[in-house]
């Protein structure tokens, strides 16, 4: 059982299925690392117990038929776990306790998987660096002063230092593909509505999507498969017949048109980055993939427009947090009103506070057509790019964000510069397309760097079958020192 | 425009989150900078585009009108900071 906490899921897998190891064994091995690596501050609660007895059962009666078998995650804390405290890295959260299960945990647990842990993350998944958390930051395990991404950080620095085989995040403006391309991973945002929002901690959702982020594109395959669903529960939920996105992994890519957007640039973008776009459609096209250049005219429009649509959307879903209900409540406050102030001024942190004002502000009355109405519009534009795109091409290739990991604190101050990050992967989430983040290549600072992979609606297989043609062929191996343990 | 911090204390109020005093400077800085970004928008000229209301091409499902659980009151009261037997207790609202 040597180094197996290194191994690929599949490998994992088909460990556990020739029992070459036990579910019990592999579970300790986790347990293991996670208790070595709290410096990383990658979990907020642990469940080892119940993890333990878990695949102690598996052991007993092993069911090798299921697509995790056997298997203990660790999920991003936005997850409502049934009987397991769940955080949305909130104080207005910090104790509660939901009496249900999400639909795509419960589809992990369904497949045979079983639950480690919650991972850390920006306070309501709103950050891009894991800085907002109220559980504190969390440390890219590629160097102790990184920021592992955000918002899904803790989901990123744990797979990365292999605390967990595989794990979920979500994805409402990058917060997969951004840590995993920080972290030297492969994250995927599926199409809107492919895997259940139920039971998910809201943010925005129009733009809100569950999706995997694993080790390699097999090991993504393998997950969406298990997790995505049809649910009644969720009405925006897509009703179509569930795909077998790992069997159907192909490598054979020859013929497919990739477009190459040119508006992917920003000023001062380094090097480093062109020059590994370039490597991507290099290796594309030795595979026999035809080059297209495209244009996406309103990309400079998508970050504007979704501070506008996110913040809205988050103001009128964050209106719940009462006191009332669940979650903090202040004790301060004389009446009723001054109780739902105070509980909600000393219950949301700063980031959260200031997207709920600017989501009040744009909704209210007399700035609604200026603001609101005018970013919908322009999200139609931003679609629409796509649309056309699309009737030309395959799939987009782009760089996944405008730089590598950046230094703890570097950003904080200055809001905008912290909404920057996101400006390559933002268009997709509000043109509701799939997209995957690839480990490319590396900085000359030695940190990861992702290419993007952006698909048509529901075309998951196919930027799947790229990505693990890509994977192939780009030779890219994180090789990452456990300085932490 | 610019928000000054009258208005970003009224739209506090609208959202029920009190706004320390010590913090609006700050707050209306962080604000007007964030404005100043989204307000790019303008150079768009939209008059001719419909806006985007939902991202799926197809409408909502509606599901039958009928009981679908109940009998959870226990499991609702659960997480709540203040509750008598059946319940939510908040701050006096009618003297």
């Amino acid at each position: 059982m040597n180094n197996i906490t290194n191994q690929s899921l599949s490998e994992i897998l088909e460990s556990i299925k020739s029992k070459k190891i036990s579910s019990l064994e592999l579970t300790q091995a986790y347990i293991k690392n996670i208790e070595n690596a709290k410096k990383l501050n990658a979990f907020v609660t642990t469940t080892f117990d119940q993890a333990l007895e878990n695949a102690k059962k598996f052991d007993n009666k092993p069911n090798n038929e299921q697509l995790l078998s056997g298997i203990p995650l660790a999920v991003k804390d936005l997850f409502c776990t049934e009987n397991v405290k769940t955080t949305a890295g909130s104080n207005i959260l910090n104790n509660f306790v939901p009496s249900y299960e999400s639909t795509v945990t419960k589809n992990l647990w369904n497949n045979g998987a079983f639950l480690l842990g919650k991972l850390n993350c920006d306070e309501f998944a709103m950050g891009s660096s894991n800085e907002t958390s109220f559980f504190g930051n969390v440390i890219n395990p590629i160097g102790d002063h990184l920021v592992p991404g955000g918002s899904s950080g803790g989901s990123s620095s744990a797979l990365a230092a292999d605390l967990t085989p595989a794990t979920i995040g979500t994805d409402t403006g990058g917060s997969i593909r951004q840590p995993a391309s920080f972290t030297g991973t492969v994250g995927l945002k599926p199409t809107y509505g492919l895997c259940s929002r139920w039971g998910i901690v809201a943010f925005a959702s129009s733009l809100d999507q569950a999706g995997p982020m694993t080790k390699t594109v097999n090991d993504c395959s393998i997950m969406l498969e298990a997790m995505s669903s049809f649910d009644e529960k969720d009405s925006t939920s897509i009703n179509k017949k569930k795909e077998s996105y790992s069997k159907n992994l192909k490598d054979n890519i020859k013929g497919l048109k990739i477009g190459i957007p040119k508006e992917y640039r920003v000023d001062n973008m380094p090097k480093e980055i062109d020059e590994l776009w370039e490597k991507g459609k290099k290796i594309l096209k030795d595979l026999g993939a035809q080059l297209i250049d495209i244009s996406l005219p309103h990309t400079k429009y998508a970050l504007p427009t979704y501070y506008i649509v996110a913040p809205a959307e988050a103001s009128s879903n964050l209106a719940r947090y009462d006191g009332v209900r669940y979650g903090y409540r202040s004790q301060k406050g004389k009446d009723l009103i001054e109780m739902y102030e105070n509980t909600r001024s000393e219950g949301f942190g700063d980031e959260v506070k200031r997207r709920i004002l600017i989501g009040t502000y744009v909704l209210s009355s007399g700035y609604y057509d200026a603001y609101y109405l005018k970013a919908q519009k322009v999200r139609q534009l931003i679609k629409k790019d796509f649309d056309d795109s699309f009737t030309k091409v395959d799939a987009i290739l782009t760089p996944s964000t405008p730089s590598s990991a950046f230094k703890i604190g570097e950003k904080t101050n200055d809001p905008v510069s912290m909404y920057l990050n996101d400006i390559f992967t933002v268009p997709v989430n509000l043109a509701g397309l799939p997209a995957l983040s690839l480990p490319a290549g590396l900085d000359k600072q030695g940190y990861p760097l992702g290419l993007q992979l952006i698909g048509k609606a529901l075309d998951e297989q196919k930027i799947l079958n790229i990505g693990y043609a890509f994977e192939k062929n780009c030779g890219y191996k994180n090789e990452i020192k456990k300085w932490w343990s | 425009m610019s928000l000054d911090k009258e208005k970003i204390k009224h739209v506090a109020k609208l959202a029920r989150i009190s706004v320390d005093e010590a913090k609006v400077d700050s707050l209306t800085k962080d604000l007007n900078s964030i404005f100043k970004f989204i307000e790019q928008l303008n150079e768009l000229n939209t008059d001719k585009v419909e806006p985007l209301t939902s991202i799926l091409n197809q409408s909502l499902r509606s599901r039958k009108d009928e009981i679908s659980d109940g009998k959870i009151r226990e499991k609702i009261l659960k997480n709540s900071p203040k509750k008598n037997e059946e319940f939510f207790v908040v701050p006096k609202v009618v003297e």
